[in-house]
């Protein structure tokens, strides 16, 4: 899986479940201030992580996710190992 | 007063359908296909809340937490309360709810299958406890006084009233959001159907539930929510709230006995002590609300229970459970409203399918089609499994 379709993907879990705006959704928004997702919704997106990508998300793994990017990353990371 | 029920999603409809002896009940096909002893149940559309409420709001509500914001939020607006007042002032909730099954279901499926706790999200938990309406529509509501759910089987709804009323007349709360809730889902009642407490009259769904009648033969499970707002004469009228009526009883007992079988003793002393409470004798009451769900003994034990404290039975009765079902924890607190509704209008709900009376049901007034009434005092009664008994008496203003 390549980083534009990771990054299609996540932004459209993003849109369609977290009630965001396309617009919101840059490479460098902070998760928790800019796009609002606090620690109880960082528990819903490591589901969606495992189902759309079988990755298994560990809280320590989450507590690294800063901005979008991060997230972006974190999956392309795991995907590609 | 607020509703979301199986006969109507506002008080309006509500009215209409009570004043027209309409049923909510219908045969749900998925139950046979569980293997159900019987698919009849109360019918009600989920309301949509995406839009309505933020994600994190929304999520943590189970089916009769949605049912439960939209009652509340009618409730609160019919009461002229508003988001600045709820942040301004000291406002509690103390509501009836006594299960919340599917998601405690579907999360031990996952853990099952999955052997991976991660994958049962974030709103399980607030889903899936008891709890789940008062701390779900506490934090949306930004409520500031006391916070707790009343777990009383089918009467949960009516204590949550009677404990609202007597936190108030204490002078503990101003004001307190009550009611009660109850899911609908096929899975919440499978352990019900299990007892063969159900109606098993498939082929009529409409007649399944009757109350005091002679071939009653079960309970339709049923639900929805309702809520009542509660405040202190002083305090409703210091910011000029329309008032209702007047909470004037509320008596309780426990009958002691079986878990699930009710006697006649404890429905007595609930009845008796609310009238103690409401200072009133009973040819004072204008309408008796019955429990009656349409159960051979718990009607029976009832209509002798009214006959005895009520002047051998002489006080209109209906039990609305024709219409409605069985409403169980949301009950006690949705026959306040239908109470409350018939008074408004002056009119008598009837007790529907109460074609041929039983040897007690015959002794009693049962309403059986629509009555003009002028109602100024009534009271409901609620009684839940473990021998739980509610009696609430209402004086309308």
């Amino acid at each position: 899986m390549n980083s534009k379709e990771v990054k299609e993907i996540v932004n459209e879990f993003l849109i369609e479940e977290f009630e965001l705006e396309d617009s919101q959704l840059l490479p460098e928004a902070l998760m928790k201030d800019d796009l609002d997702i606090e620690s109880l919704d960082f528990v819903d997106i490591a589901v969606i992580i495992e189902k759309e990508f079988s990755i298994k998300v560990t809280s320590e793994d989450i507590e690294k996710i800063i901005k979008l990017e991060d997230l972006y990353n974190y999956i392309i990371d795991h995907t590609q190992n | 007063m607020g509703i979301y029920s199986t006969i109507g999603y506002n008080l309006d409809e509500v009215t209409n359908s009570l004043y027209n002896g309409k049923s909510g009940i219908v045969f749900d096909q998925s139950r046979k296909d569980l293997g159900f002893r019987s698919a009849l149940t109360g019918s009600i559309k989920r309301p949509k809340l995406k839009g309505v409420l933020s994600r994190r709001m929304r999520v943590g509500l189970p089916e009769q937490g949605e049912y439960a914001y939209i009652a509340t939020m009618e409730a609160l607006n019919n009461a002229g309360i508003d988001e600045d007042f709820l942040d301004k002032n000291e406002v509690g909730i103390l509501y009836g709810n006594d299960s919340s099954s599917t998601a405690v279901i579907e999360a031990a499926d996952i853990v099952r299958e999955k052997k991976n706790t991660t994958l049962i999200g974030s709103a399980s938990i607030f889903q899936s406890m008891n709890s789940t309406i008062t701390m779900n529509l506490s934090v949306i509501l930004k409520l500031k006084g006391i916070n707790f759910t009343i777990s009383g089987a089918c009467a949960s709804g009516s204590h949550s009233i009677g404990l609202g009323y007597t936190m108030i007349k204490q002078g503990l709360q101003d004001r307190i959001i009550c009611g009660g809730a109850q899911e609908i889902n096929a899975l919440s009642m499978c352990n019900f159907d299990a007892l063969n407490a159900f109606s098993v009259r498939e082929e009529s769904p409409e007649q399944a539930s009757r109350p005091f009648d002679r071939d009653r033969d079960g309970l339709v499970p049923s639900g929805g929510a309702a809520t009542v707002i509660i405040e202190s004469y002083e305090a409703a009228k210091k910011r000029g709230a329309p008032i209702l009526g007047e909470i004037i009883g509320y008596g309780f007992s426990s009958n002691g006995e079986h878990i699930s079988v009710p006697n006649v003793e404890g429905p007595v002393r609930s009845l008796e002590n609310a009238l103690k409470d409401a200072n009133l004798r009973p040819e004072e009451i204008d309408y008796l609300n019955a429990h009656a769900t349409s159960t051979p003994v718990g009607d029976l034990n009832e209509a002798k229970a009214i006959y005895e404290v009520f002047n051998k039975g002489r006080i209109p009765v209906s039990s609305t459970k024709g219409m409605t079902g069985h409403e169980m924890w949301m009950g006690g607190a949705s026959e306040i409203i239908y109470s409350m509704l018939m008074a408004q209008n002056s009119f008598i709900a009837p007790n529907i399918n109460f074609t041929n009376p039983d040897e007690y049901s015959g002794k009693l007034n049962i309403i059986t089609e629509t009555k003009k009434s002028k109602i100024d005092t009534f009271i409901s009664n609620s009684f839940g499994f473990g021998g739980t008994n509610s009696s609430l008496v209402v004086r309308m203003l």
